[in-house]
């Protein structure tokens, strides 16, 4: 009797499968924000349209950024909220008496944040095309190299605050929604990067999502995929993703060392 | 013929929480199939202990062999012959009974999980509640669930604290009666940490009082109440707590 490293990924997923087919609320509250955040984004176009030839000739590169941006922020919130609710339901001493590794407790949250950003996004898309005729499917292979990237910089950033909560305590429960926020003005999601000041400028292009959303004004006004900015997001968030990883395992040690598996929970 | 290594050994263990010496250089061993308590006041360093045995804190000095592994550098070797229950710990609320039994007899890699998840459900009482919310039991339903979880994977060593701490004394004596028959029938070893002196008299061989981190009595619960010239080992308990001279 030996599990694998799949079987015990699988049953952490499955833990997560059964909590939200037990919430109907939890469902509809993944699929809430993004659906309102699109509506208000597309009617505040609309109404710059009129008076902006810029914003006219764009056609729906808001609507784009705000779904995208849904994609970071959710992509973050999938992973720390997967390790809170360990934290929440005390279950994290459980956890690592049985042969789970550290590592696939990663991996498991990172499948956790795929699926719960999809169901989150996928509503929001959808409902654009007959609210804004304005579908971000037909950007077509590209749209999965956005999504991609920033869903993975978004679980790195949640990996990040995980790792915060475990040595802190759930008093940094709420760098889960906050920290990411503090990435919004110097990614440049709403308007190109030639807009910050030259001295924040490479600290932007530091950033993934920098990157992808100017791959996605590319796309939607030029109608090319930057093939740079692809490659630049995918590099930094392997290189972050290294980071975040060596920063969990680290904090994981640090909470052996402390006693912190046990002493968690409200 | 090679003899197996005891299930648990311990040598000169040390762990300290600033300048609380929470562990204070203990050494035991439990034979395999044995049963060892762990006696003491709050603060004596019982679940220090047995946290560093599962592996879920390191401790400072000393060396700890568990089944065989040195549990600071290989714990993954014999986590899935090792299992415990706790209740500075617990299982997801909002899961159902089955459902967090599920999570885990996945997490151990059981072939047959449904029918074994049935069979202890049955056997610790807990059969009608297996569809509830876990947080909806009460808690001695939920410690027989909890025990339930820790008995999933037919651990070779369980680990206990306070396993019968929040339960009537009807069923307490029930889940006594049933861990008993369990360690005669699987052969496998037990560390409790428990309060309880009935308890630690009827389930444990031998046992170890902890004061401030130290080990101050050891013996079998016969021999400690020989020695001390008491009635029983709660009596024998509060004269080693209230005596200052015993402090190493």
């Amino acid at each position: 009797m030996k599990s694998t490293p799949a079987q015990r990924i699988g049953a952490l997923v499955l833990r997560h499968y059964y909590l939200f087919r037990g919430s109907w609320p939890r469902i509809l509250e993944m699929a809430y924000w993004p659906t309102v955040n699109m509506l208000v984004w597309g009617l505040v176009s609309q109404f710059l349209a009129e008076s902006s030839n810029w914003v006219a000739r764009s056609g729906g590169v808001f609507i784009g950024a705000v779904l995208l941006w849904d994609v970071l922020f959710r992509g973050n919130l999938g992973v720390a909220l997967a390790f809170l609710e360990e934290m929440w339901s005390r279950n994290l001493g459980q956890l690592f008496v049985s042969p789970l590794r550290p590592i696939e407790l990663v991996a498991a949250m990172l499948v956790m944040s795929l699926l719960r950003t999809t169901v989150g996004i996928l509503p929001a898309a959808l409902l654009a095309i007959p609210f804004f005729d304005f579908s971000i499917f037909k950007l077509g292979w590209p749209l999965l190299a956005f999504y991609a990237n920033l869903l993975f910089f978004g679980g790195v950033m949640g990996l990040g605050v995980s790792s915060l909560v475990l040595r802190f305590g759930l008093g940094a429960e709420s760098l889960a929604w906050v920290l990411i926020f503090a990435l919004a003005p110097i990614s440049c999601v709403y308007y190109p990067i030639s807009v910050l000041p030259t001295w924040v400028q490479p600290l932007a292009w530091a950033l993934p999502s920098t990157h992808v959303f100017e791959g996605l004004r590319a796309a939607l006004m030029d109608g090319r995929f930057d093939i740079g900015h692809f490659l630049a997001a995918l590099g930094l968030n392997v290189l972050y993703a290294a980071g975040a990883t060596i920063l969990f395992l680290s904090v994981f040690q640090v909470a052996r060392k402390k006693g912190l598996l046990l002493n968690v929970g409200e | 013929m090679t003899s197996l290594p005891p299930a648990v050994q311990v040598q000169n263990l040390v762990k300290c929480f600033g300048v609380t010496h929470a562990v204070d250089h203990i050494s035991f061993s439990v034979p395999n199939g044995g049963c060892v308590a762990l006696l003491g006041g709050n603060g004596a360093g019982k679940t220090t202990t047995l946290s560093i045995l599962l592996g879920l804190l390191v401790p400072d000095e000393g060396t700890v062999e568990v089944l065989g592994e040195d549990m600071i550098l290989h714990r993954w070797r014999v986590l899935n012959r090792i299992n415990f229950s706790s209740p500075y710990v617990d299982l997801p609320h909002r899961l159902t009974v089955r459902e967090n039994l599920t999570v885990y007899a996945r997490l151990f890699g059981l072939a047959d999980a449904k029918a074994r998840i049935e069979s202890l459900a049955q056997d610790f009482g807990v059969a009608d509640h297996l569809d509830k919310p876990t947080g909806r039991l009460s808690s001695g339903q939920r410690t027989r669930v909890a025990l339930a979880k820790a008995l999933l994977n037919d651990p070779d060593l369980l680990l206990l604290d306070e396993p019968t701490a929040s339960l009537d004394p009807d069923t307490a004596d029930w889940v006594r009666t049933h861990l008993e028959t369990w360690r005669a029938k699987s052969g496998a070893a037990m560390l409790i940490a428990s309060h309880n002196m009935a308890e630690v008299e009827r389930l444990a061989d031998s046992a170890l009082i902890l004061k401030q981190g130290k080990i101050v009595e050891a013996g079998t619960p016969k021999s400690l109440i020989e020695r001390h010239g008491r009635a029983n080992l709660e009596e024998v308990f509060l004269h080693v707590m209230r005596s200052p001279e015993l402090t190493s």
